[in-house]
């Protein structure tokens, strides 16, 4: 594989405690494959249970008030309800179908960024290089949660897609960083050469000759991106600042919170949207680390 | 020193990689002419410069001192965007690693539909098939068979030919051939050979850069002995195998195998070629 031979800048998340699980998998002998179809199997019954649940099971509406303050689980109510008497069952389906809708939409803006600034600061170089990574720099070294405190505390009404963007926007930079690289790997290769003497300029050299090469790379990026897009939605809507007028895995965490459920033992109303939450990230990264094994076979252990 | 016949002019032409102590002269001061129509070869052994030669003379590298002009254009050293455009209408390359130079997501039909992006009224529609099909068919490849290939689906040898019909395609004045047989098996190194004599009879120049005397002996009017940067050794290629004055080129010539004058001692008798040659009245 060509991209195999380039160096191979990581994106952050090293230290996250989901990538140390998956390091102990790696070391605990679970194969590619395994690994593979068991990060398909949990993301698949992850997308079922969001998109086709509602329908399927009849329960349409999250809002609605089907008991009183933190009934527990029951043969009618199956997870309980929440501090309005909200059945928490049909409110995980929806929340897991609005935070993978969101995080889909921040992990797309965030690559399409990352993967625009990061080919032309590696391909053209000089001051385009150095202004882009100086802005790269700068974008990476602000906190990205003060900016998304600060951006959605100024948009009134925050829709889904107004969520999924304003984290797209904070959270390009390492992918960026990581094409910049990739990009200036592959800018002396022989075949750009020729292009140049067929008249190609920039925007088809990018286009044709840099992106096709790496991407199963711009692919993996884009999973940790949509990994890390549902984690910020989780963390800005445990602070009252997610999306309004629907129902997210973090708006339930915030509601959660604010009705005091992890002290009067509401375990339902708090620990499905946490485990959902866990899944969704480690199944991703679980893709992610196997495919960066698939694409990359000099990670493979023998 | 201008002569109006010459088609490119290169002069005092240098080039510098790194700096300081580490610095490297790959190119050295290099002065030549090629006239329209002739085929002037290049050769030097690995590391001499030939090919950063080829590179500048593609406008691909800068140099770092010296000019080179080309008849029309004038001095094209420093040209830029649209008028470096107009020069790479006139001069194109023909690359040593035909693997490498194919973007392998590119059948060949886009890469030559694409390569016709330099010329300023590409043909279109039916007249583009005609173009294209006649480049290769003059490259001995079958049009219907070659045009919806990916790179990775082709030989060693049709790669090359690709890029081959690829110049042929384009019209260049001159056209730079970078090493162009050194990854072929030796059997197709003739056929690549007379392929570039063919783009001479087509009216283009031929700058052959190869580090095999055999082959500029076989293609080329005029040879260039480079040796370290430097063009040590300059003349039309009968004169200067006959009586090669520079050092170099005598320890080039002398390392030449020659058919016929035995294999070194050194071999062992029972090698593996005489099992080989045994074979057809054994079976």
């Amino acid at each position: 594989m060509d991209v195999a031979a380039a160096p191979r800048p990581r994106t952050a998340k090293r230290w996250h405690p989901l990538v140390i699980t998956i390091s102990i998998l790696r070391l605990g002998g679970i194969g590619i494959n395994t690994r593979f179809w068991v990060s398909i199997g949990l993301l698949g019954a992850i997308v079922v249970f969001g998109l086709l649940g509602p329908t399927l099971l009849g329960k349409r509406d999250p809002l609605r008030i089907v008991g009183g303050l933190y009934d527990p689980p029951s043969s009618q109510v199956w997870l309980g309800t929440d501090n309005f008497g909200r059945d928490v069952f049909t409110q995980l389906m929806y929340g897991t179908r609005t935070s993978l809708t969101i995080g889909l939409i921040a992990g797309a803006v965030a690559t399409l960024i990352g993967v625009a600034v990061g080919t032309l600061a590696g391909f053209r170089g000089g001051t385009i290089e150095e202004a882009l990574m100086g802005i790269t720099n700068v974008v990476i070294t602000i906190p990205s949660i003060v900016i998304l405190i600060l951006l959605s505390i100024a948009i009134a009404s925050r829709s889904i897609v107004v969520m999924g963007v304003i984290i797209g926007i904070t959270s390009w930079p390492w992918t960026a960083r990581a094409v910049r690289a990739q990009t200036a790997s592959l800018r002396a290769r022989e075949h750009l050469d020729l292009a140049r003497l067929s008249g190609a300029g920039t925007v088809s050299l990018i286009l044709v000759d840099i992106i096709p090469y790496m991407l199963s790379y711009i692919f993996m990026a884009f999973v940790l991106q949509f990994a890390s897009g549902i984690l910020q939605e989780a963390a800005l809507s445990l602070l009252g600042l997610g999306p309004t007028n629907t129902i997210s895995l973090g708006i339930m965490l915030h509601w959660s919170l604010l009705w005091e459920a992890v002290r009067t033992g509401a375990w339902w109303a708090f620990f499905p949207p946490t485990v959902f939450l866990t899944i969704i990230a480690f199944a991703l990264l679980l893709l992610q680390s196997s495919l960066d094994e698939l694409f990359n076979p000099r990670l493979r252990r023998k | 020193m201008t002569r109006v016949s010459s088609l490119l002019e290169v002069e005092r032409l240098s080039r510098q990689f790194g700096s300081g102590r580490s610095a490297v002269l790959a190119v050295k001061d290099v002065s030549f002419s090629v006239a329209p129509g002739e085929i002037v070869a290049v050769v030097g052994e690995s590391g001499s410069g030939k090919s950063t030669l080829a590179r500048l003379i593609l406008r691909l590298l800068p140099p770092t001192s010296g000019t080179i002009r080309f008849a029309g254009l004038g001095e094209i050293t420093r040209l830029r965007g649209r008028a470096l455009r107009h020069y790479w209408q006139q001069v194109q390359a023909i690359f040593q690693d035909p693997f490498s130079t194919f973007n392998q997501f590119l059948t060949v039909r886009r890469l030559l539909e694409r390569s016709l992006g330099i010329v300023d009224n590409p043909p279109r529609g039916a007249d583009r098939e005609c173009a294209i099909a006649q480049a290769l068919q003059s490259v001995g490849l079958e049009p219907s068979d070659v045009l919806p290939k990916w790179p990775h689906q082709l030989s060693g040898g049709q790669r090359q030919r690709v890029m081959i019909a690829r110049a042929l395609l384009l019209q260049p004045k001159l056209v730079i051939a970078d090493e162009p047989t050194s990854m072929l098996d030796a059997s197709l190194r003739v056929t690549v050979l007379n392929l570039l004599a063919d783009l001479r009879q087509r009216g283009s120049s031929v700058l052959f850069i190869t580090h095999d005397l055999g082959q500029a002996f076989y293609l080329a009017d005029r040879l260039l002995v480079m040796y370290q940067g430097e063009i040590v050794e300059r003349g039309p290629v009968e004169a200067v195998l006959r009586s090669p004055r520079h050092p170099y080129t005598q320890r080039l010539l002398a390392d030449v195998p020659r058919l016929g004058d035995g294999r070194p001692t050194a071999r062992p008798a029972d090698g593996p070629i005489r099992l080989v040659q045994r074979r057809p009245s054994g079976g």
